[in-house]
């Protein structure tokens, strides 16, 4: 089947959501009251804001992440044409490889992948 | 080019006397209803399993009353989800609490369509097809993360940070793995990709070592991707109430419920593609019998299913710092280092 024809399967899925929140809300039964509609947090009242500030090591790796997933990217057509190419593609690729391999050193010596 | 096409299509023209245009929207509109039926029988069927595994493990019976082994077990809790009110906090972010189980869903749909259940039996096989269910599934981290930070909710905003760490992180060794696997394979496409394991045998044996490494490091990040025990820090319940769906009720839950277990039968089914040869069957028994590979492909991965559900009975859960060290410490340099590998594995000839 044609590639377009793979658009359909996101409207199939919004599809299946709405239907069934549909049928949901259509047999479901209904209650109110102020407990309810308070965030759970095992019982006990929350305490103010939660959209705060958070810790600096997600951020820290999700930027760490990022060079590597375009490398990711950068290595699969490499992958794909080495067995044409041969031994050139090798050194290059190794050369690559070394470059990301001191990225990492110095992030893991910058301790940038501690967890403190 | 597949043969679902051809069938559904040569049926409506020829006997139905429908003009060709219309036919082709009719079989994708049949085709996408055929997977969504497919989408939601697999996640009930594996929510059985894993409670049947369980017990298993535990020398307990598991549900055994509803329909044979408690078949319909799961087909009744989903009703009872349909029954359930659809509700959460008043506090939350409106917009993104709403949107974020469509992209769950729609990812996890969107991975399932492109797989080869057989020679015959392939809806989509794009040229790209690994890559496109790497990046697809990484789009399910969206979902994910909205879903923690829209509840407003402090557990919730918790599980939802820790699943983008962990996803991300775990990504990279899945990409690395499959690059590894692609410079045996010459190819993206699944297709190709299991006829070249038809014509060199399993990749697993035909690329012997450096395979062998890439499987384990792709079971443990696969595990990890998919937020199963001992790798569950997103959900711990223990910690986190259950995490980012602490503020989803009745059918919004079961989306995320859903989507988690289609995502473990997806994982696995890379596993098999890449590695087990996909939908051939061992030593080419049934070679030339249409149809079989869906058997063949089926009970492999539902293997390495199980496999992951006897991970979540053997290893207790991990702390996120180690998690972390687990993944960037040893995981990224292992497969950098495999990927040299099987470069010069391949480049020299050592393969089989």
């Amino acid at each position: 089947m044609g590639i377009e024809a793979l658009l359909v399967f996101p409207l199939a899925g919004v599809a299946l959501i709405l239907i069934a929140n549909f049928l949901a809300n259509l047999i479901s039964y209904k209650s109110d009251n102020k407990a309810k509609q308070e965030p759970y947090e095992s019982g006990i009242p929350t305490i103010g804001p939660t959209w705060i500030q958070f810790r600096v090591g997600y951020y820290l790796f999700a930027i760490i992440f990022l060079i590597f997933d375009v490398e990711v990217i950068f290595l699969m057509p490499w992958a794909v044409v080495f067995k044409e190419v041969g031994a050139v593609a090798f050194i290059e690729v190794l050369v690559f490889l070394v470059i990301l391999g001191i990225g990492l050193l110095y992030a893991w010596k910058k301790r940038a992948l501690r967890w403190e | 080019m597949t043969a679902n096409k051809t069938i559904i299509t040569d049926f409506l023209v020829d006997q139905m006397q429908m003009p060709v245009d219309i036919a082709f929207w009719v079989e994708i509109v049949v085709v996408a209803a055929v997977y969504l039926g497919v989408f939601a029988l697999l996640g009930l069927f594996l929510v059985w399993m894993e409670r049947r595994a369980a017990a298993f493990f535990q020398q307990r019976l598991g549900p055994n009353r509803r329909g044979p082994a408690g078949l319909f077990q799961t087909i009744a809790d989903a009703l009872k989800l349909v029954s359930k009110e659809i509700t959460g906090t008043e506090k939350r972010d409106k917009f993104l609490y709403t949107i974020a189980p469509y992209f769950v869903i729609v990812t996890a749909l969107m991975a399932l369509a492109v797989l080869p259940f057989s020679q015959e039996l392939q809806a989509f096989d794009i040229n790209l097809g690994v890559f496109f269910i790497t990046s697809v599934s990484s789009v399910a981290v969206i979902g994910i993360f909205l879903a923690g930070w829209a509840s407003n909710n402090k557990f919730s905003l918790l599980g939802g940070m820790r699943s983008g760490i962990q996803m991300i992180s775990y990504e990279l060794s899945i990409g690395m793995v499959i690059v590894a696997m692609t410079v045996l394979t010459g190819t993206l496409q699944l297709s190709e990709i299991i006829s070249f394991q038809q014509e060199h045998g399993w990749s697993i044996w035909s690329g012997h070592i450096p395979a062998i490494i890439g499987f384990m490091i792709f079971m443990i990040a696969g595990t990890a991707e998919s937020n199963r025990t001992p790798f569950d820090l997103v959900e711990a319940e223990s910690e986190l109430g259950s995490g980012y769906h602490s503020e989803y009720s009745g059918m919004n839950f079961a989306y995320y419920f859903l989507a988690e277990f289609v995502n473990m039968f997806i994982i696995s089914a890379m596993v098999v593609i890449l590695f087990f040869g996909g939908w051939l069957s061992p030593f080419g028994i049934t070679d030339g019998i249409p149809y079989v590979g869906v058997f063949w492909f089926v009970f492999k991965t539902l293997g390495v299913v199980m496999l992951m559900m006897w991970f979540r009975w053997t290893f207790p859960r991990f702390r996120i710092d180690q998690l972390l060290t687990l993944e960037w410490k040893y995981l990224i340099p292992i497969s950098m280092v495999n990927i040299v590998f099987m470069a010069l594995v391949v480049w020299l000839g050592l393969t089989f």
